[in-house]
C-alpha cells in the first residue's frame, strides 16, 4: 500500500512487483535485467510527488530509489555537490550548511523529497523566486538509460558537451532514464535574512500588492499568499503559525541577501509598499524561532488542508503575475457556483497557484462538481496565457489539460524527444504526454519495436 | 525550375534577398509560417539549407543549396512590463529589442559578445552569454520558451509566457545552444527585469594572478555583482589585464556594494567609469569577439580558472580573452588552425571541461565541428536527436566536425 499513491490522494495503483536496489551495481543490474525482459518500469524517490506521476502502471515494476542515499562528495571552494538520487533535499541542505552553502530549491516537502526526485520534476519551491527551480542547480548527470547504458551529460563547470542534454533531462519526470549520480550547484548562503508577515481584507488587493513589489526590481527571495481558508486550516492544525484568521490574505515575503544594509534597506522599500497597497498591517519575524513558525505554517499548509476533508484535488497553474487578481476571484467565483471550498496557498511572486479543493470522493455528485470546477479554474488560467502545472508536473494527474495547451505537432515532438532516450518507452510508461493526442513523427530509431508494452504477468 | 524560382512561387518575390558573396540563394521568409513552408519543402526537394540572423556573428559560409535569414522575423508581439515577460520574433536584433524595452521600463538582462545588431535568434541558438552571466545565469535562465520549426518544416510550441512551467519535456533547453541542429527558432518568450535603477561598472587594472585574488576577494566579501569580469590587455585595449565589476540592481543594493568594494579591493583602487564609459566598455568587450576569426568557449569549475587561462595562453595565446572566473565560464577569439583546435579540445576533455566552438570560417568549423569530445553515451543522443529534428539532414550545422 505504500508505493500504491504519492502525496496526490487521488490517484492509486497497486504495483505488481516493487524493487529497491541498495547500491548504484545492483540498480544497473536491475535495469539491465528487465531490458533483456522487455519490461517497462517506474523510477521513485520518496513518493511526495504530486501529480501521480511516480506510480507503476501498466504491470511496470517500481524501482525504489531511497536506498541510493549517499552524498558522494561536497566541493566547498567550487560549490558543487555530487549525490546519489535517493538524498533527501533537506539532508543536502543541512550538509552544506556548515560550509556556508546552501542547495537551494526547497519544495515544501523538502524534508522527506529526494534529489532525484526534484530532478525528475524540475521541483520549485517557495525560494525559487529568486534563487531559481531545480534545473537552475544541475550541473552534470549520470543518467542509466532504459536499455542499462550509462551515459554522462553536462559538467562540473556547468557547460554542456554538445547540447543541454542536462536541460532536457531535468523535468522529464523519469521518461528518459534514471539519475544516478547529481552534480548539484552550491550557492552561499544568505548572510542577512528580513521575513514579512502582510495581511489584507481583500484578496485583489493582496494580488496588486504582489505585482507592486515586483515592479520596484526588487527581487524577494520568496513572495508567498495564503487565503482565508488555507489561513484557518493552518491555525487550526498544530502548524499554528499565529496567521491573523480574519485576514481575506496573508502575504509572507522574505528579504535576503548577501549584504545586511542592503536587505534591511530593501526591506523597508517592501513594508512601506505593502502598506500603501493597502495592508492591514506589516509586521516582521523579530527572532528566528519567529521566522520559523511563520515558515513552518506555509511549508505545512498543504499537509494542514489534509485534515478538512479526506480527499483533496491540488492544482499547480501558473499565470502571469498581473492576472493573479482577477485568476483569484475568478477561481473564488467557481467555487461559489459548484458550493466548493477552495482554498489557495501559492507561490505569488511566480504566479504559481495551489488552488485545493477539499471534499469526499465517496459522495458521487460532490466528486462529480470538483471535476467540473478542478476543469473550469485550469481552463481559467489558461485562457490568461497561463500554464497547467509550474512545479509539479504533468504525470497522469494533468495528461487531460496538455492538448489544451500544446497542438498535437508540438506534443508529437515531445513524444518523438522521449523516444531518443528510450525508443521502447518503457520507463514510467502512460505519463506526461497523451499519445492519442500526438501526431506521429518518425522514429529516430527505425528498428524500435512498435509500442506496446510487455507486462510483468506475461513475462513470468 | 531553378531552386530560386520555386522558392519565389512559393514565398512571393519580397522574400527572396541579393545572394550571398558566395552566390548561394538567400532567402528571408517575412512569417514563422512561411519557414516551416520553406523548410518542408527544402525537405521534400532535398535541399541544403543554412540558417542566417544579422549575418554579424557565425560566417555565413556553409556549403548550401540556400540560405535561410530570419532578419525579417523582426517583430515583437508583447511586451508585459508588469509581469516582467515578452515575446519577440527570433530575427529582430538585439540593439532594436533593448530599446524597446526599455521604452517600457524594462530589461533584458543578457550582454552576448557581438555587434548590438546582432539578432534574438542567434544569440539563443548559441547559447551565447556575456560577462552578465556572473550575476543573472546563461541564455538559457532568460528563456520561458520558443517556437521552432524542424528540419522537415513542422512548427513545435515549447514552454511558454509564465515565469514557472513544467509542463513537458523541456524543447526549450534543447534549443538553446543546439546552433540550429535541432531546428530553427521563429518566436522567443522571454524573462525580462525591472530596469536598473541604479547601473556602475567599476575597472582595476594590474597583474592577472593579482586581479584574480581581488575577485576572490570580492567574492567572498558578500558582494553580488551583476558581472565580474576579466578581460586581457588587448580585449580591453588597456596596458595590463582588467577586472571590471558592475553593480545593477536597486539603489540600496548597489551603494551597499559600492561601499564593500573598496573594503575588499584593499583599499579603494577601483575606479569607477562614467555611464557613457561604461557603456563603451562593455559594447566594445561585446564586439571584440566578432572581430577575429575564431570564437570559442570553455567552462570549468571556478577553482580552474587560473590554470585554464595558462593552458590557453600556452597552447594558442592569450591576447583576445575574457573570463569569469567565479562563473567557471572563458571566452577565447583569435586566429588558429584546426589541429590547434582538436588538440585543446582534447586536452580540456581529459579535465572534465567542454569546449564549444561558437564561430569560425566553415573549413575549421566544419573539420572541428561545434561540439565534440562527448562523454560516454552522448553521441548516439545527438545523433538520435539530429535524426529526430532534422530527419532529412536539411540543417546545415556543423555539430561534432568531420
Amino acid at each position: 500500500m505504500t508505493y500504491a499513491m504519492d502525496g496526490l490522494p487521488t490517484h492509486r495503483r497497486v504495483p505488481d512487483l516493487v524493487v529497491l536496489p541498495g547500491t548504484r551495481e545492483e540498480l544497473i543490474a536491475v535495469v539491465r535485467l528487465l531490458a533483456a525482459l522487455g519490461l517497462p518500469f517506474v523510477p521513485r524517490g520518496a513518493g511526495t510527488g504530486l501529480s501521480g506521476g511516480a506510480l507503476a502502471d501498466e504491470g511496470a515494476v517500481l524501482l525504489v530509489l531511497t536506498r541510493l542515499n549517499r552524498i558522494l562528495q561536497i566541493d566547498a571552494k567550487n560549490g558543487r555537490a555530487v549525490v546519489e538520487p535517493g538524498v533527501v533535499n533537506a539532508k543536502l541542505g543541512a550538509a552544506a550548511r556548515p560550509l556556508g552553502l546552501q542547495y537551494a530549491p526547497d519544495p515544501s516537502s523538502q524534508t522527506a523529497c529526494t534529489i532525484g526526485g526534484n530532478v525528475a520534476e524540475n521541483a520549485g519551491g517557495p525560494h525559487c523566486l529568486k534563487y531559481g527551480v531545480t534545473a537552475n542547480h544541475i550541473l552534470a548527470l549520470e543518467v542509466l538509460l532504459a536499455d542499462g547504458s550509462l551515459v554522462e551529460i553536462g559538467s562540473p563547470g556547468g557547460e554542456s558537451w554538445g547540447p543541454d542534454l542536462v536541460g532536457v533531462f531535468v523535468g522529464s519526470e523519469g521518461n528518459f532514464g534514471i539519475a544516478t549520480r547529481i552534480t548539484v550547484r552550491l550557492t552561499p548562503l544568505p548572510r542577512a535574512v528580513r521575513t514579512l508577515l502582510a495581511d489584507f481584507t481583500g484578496l485583489r488587493t493582496a494580488g496588486e500588492a504582489v505585482s507592486a513589489i515586483i515592479a520596484t526590481g526588487i527581487v524577494p527571495a520568496a513572495l508567498e499568499m495564503m487565503d482565508q481558508s488555507c489561513i484557518c486550516a493552518v491555525e487550526d492544525s498544530v502548524y499554528a503559525a499565529g496567521y491573523p484568521r480574519d485576514a481575506a490574505a496573508v502575504l509572507l515575503v522574505e528579504i535576503d541577501g548577501r549584504n545586511a544594509d542592503a536587505v534591511v534597506a530593501e526591506t523597508e522599500v517592501v513594508t512601506d509598499l505593502l502598506r500603501k497597497s493597502g495592508a492591514r498591517s506589516v509586521r516582521c519575524a523579530a527572532t528566528e524561532a519567529e521566522r520559523e513558525r511563520l515558515w513552518q505554517g506555509r511549508k505545512k499548509a498543504f499537509g494542514a488542508m489534509g485534515r478538512l476533508s479526506r480527499d483533496l484535488v491540488v492544482q499547480d497553474a501558473v499565470v502571469p503575475r498581473s492576472a493573479l487578481p482577477y485568476v483569484l476571484e475568478t477561481i473564488a467565483g467557481i467555487a461559489k457556483h459548484y458550493g466548493l471550498v477552495v482554498s489557495n496557498v501559492f507561490h505569488a511572486g511566480d504566479g504559481n497557484l495551489h488552488p485545493n479543493i477539499s471534499f469526499d470522493a465517496t459522495d458521487p455528485g460532490l466528486k462529480l462538481r470538483v471535476e467540473a470546477a478542478s476543469a473550469e479554474i485550469m481552463e481559467a488560467c489558461i485562457a490568461v496565457g497561463g500554464t497547467i502545472t509550474g512545479e509539479h508536473g504533468v504525470g497522469i494527474d494533468k495528461l487531460r489539460y496538455m492538448p489544451l495547451i500544446f497542438d498535437a505537432e508540438s506534443l508529437g515532438a515531445m513524444q518523438a524527444l522521449r523516444r531518443v532516450f528510450d525508443p521502447e518507452e518503457r520507463v514510467n510508461p502512460g505519463k506526461v504526454v497523451p499519445v492519442h493526442a500526438c501526431r506521429e513523427w518518425a522514429s529516430a530509431h527505425p528498428g524500435a519495436p512498435p509500442r506496446g508494452q510487455p507486462s510483468l504477468a506475461r513475462a513470468s | 525550375m531553378t531552386i530560386l524560382e520555386k522558392v519565389t512561387a512559393l514565398l512571393g518575390e519580397g522574400a527572396v534577398l541579393e545572394p550571398s558573396t558566395d552566390r548561394v540563394p538567400r532567402v528571408a521568409p517575412g512569417s514563422p509560417d512561411a519557414v516551416a513552408l520553406l523548410l518542408g519543402t527544402a525537405h521534400q526537394e532535398g535541399w541544403r539549407v543554412r540558417i542566417e540572423g544579422a549575418g554579424t556573428w557565425l560566417q555565413s559560409d556553409a556549403p548550401a543549396d540556400l540560405a535561410l535569414t530570419t532578419r525579417r522575423l523582426d517583430r515583437v508581439p508583447a511586451i508585459e512590463p508588469s509581469d516582467l515577460t515578452a515575446t519577440a520574433e527570433a530575427g529582430i536584433g538585439l540593439d532594436q529589442l533593448r530599446q524597446q524595452l526599455a521604452d517600457r521600463g524594462a530589461w533584458l538582462a543578457i550582454d552576448p559578445p557581438g555587434l548590438a545588431g546582432r539578432t534574438l535568434g542567434s544569440i539563443v541558438s548559441t547559447a551565447t552569454a556575456g560577462p552578465l552571466r556572473h550575476g543573472f545565469g546563461p541564455i538559457k535562465d532568460h528563456l520561458l520558451g520558443v517556437t521552432f520549426v524542424t528540419g522537415d518544416g513542422r512548427m513545435v510550441q515549447s514552454g511558454g509566457r509564465v515565469m514557472k512551467n513544467v509542463a513537458g519535456y523541456d524543447l526549450t533547453r534543447l534549443q538553446a545552444g543546439g546552433f540550429g541542429a535541432f531546428g530553427v527558432i521563429v518566436l522567443v518568450h522571454l524573462r525580462l527585469r525591472t530596469l536598473p535603477r541604479a547601473d556602475v561598472t567599476y575597472v582595476l587594472q594590474g597583474a592577472r594572478e593579482d586581479l584574480t585574488q581581488v575577485g576572490e576577494d570580492v567574492a567572498a566579501a558578500g558582494l553580488t555583482p551583476a558581472a565580474l569580469e576579466l578581460v586581457s590587455p588587448a580585449l580591453a585595449r588597456r596596458e595590463r589585464w582588467v577586472l571590471a565589476v558592475r553593480l545593477a540592481g536597486s539603489p540600496a543594493l548597489v551603494a551597499a556594494d559600492e561601499a564593500g568594494l573598496g573594503a575588499a579591493s584593499g583599499g579603494g583602487r577601483f575606479a569607477p567609469l562614467r555611464a557613457e564609459e561604461a557603456h563603451g566598455f562593455w559594447m566594445r568587450l561585446a564586439e571584440g569577439f566578432s572581430v577575429r576569426p575564431v570564437t570559442f568557449r570553455i567552462g570549468g569549475v571556478p577553482t580552474a580558472s587560473d590554470e585554464l587561462l595558462d593552458l590557453l595562453q600556452h597552447q594558442l595565446g592569450d591576447e583576445w580573452i575574457s573570463a569569469s572566473p567565479a562563473a567557471g565560464a572563458i571566452r577565447w577569439t583569435g586566429d588558429t588552425n584546426i589541429d590547434r583546435m582538436q588538440r585543446l579540445r582534447r586536452t580540456l576533455a581529459g579535465l572534465e571541461v567542454p569546449l564549444t566552438l561558437e564561430r569560425a570560417p566553415w573549413p575549421l568549423r566544419g573539420a572541428v565541428g561545434h561540439f565534440g569530445a562527448y562523454r560516454e553515451g552522448v553521441g548516439p543522443l545527438v545523433a538520435g536527436l539530429r535524426r529526430t529534428f532534422d530527419p532529412g539532414g536539411a540543417l546545415v550545422v556543423a555539430t561534432e566536425g568531420s
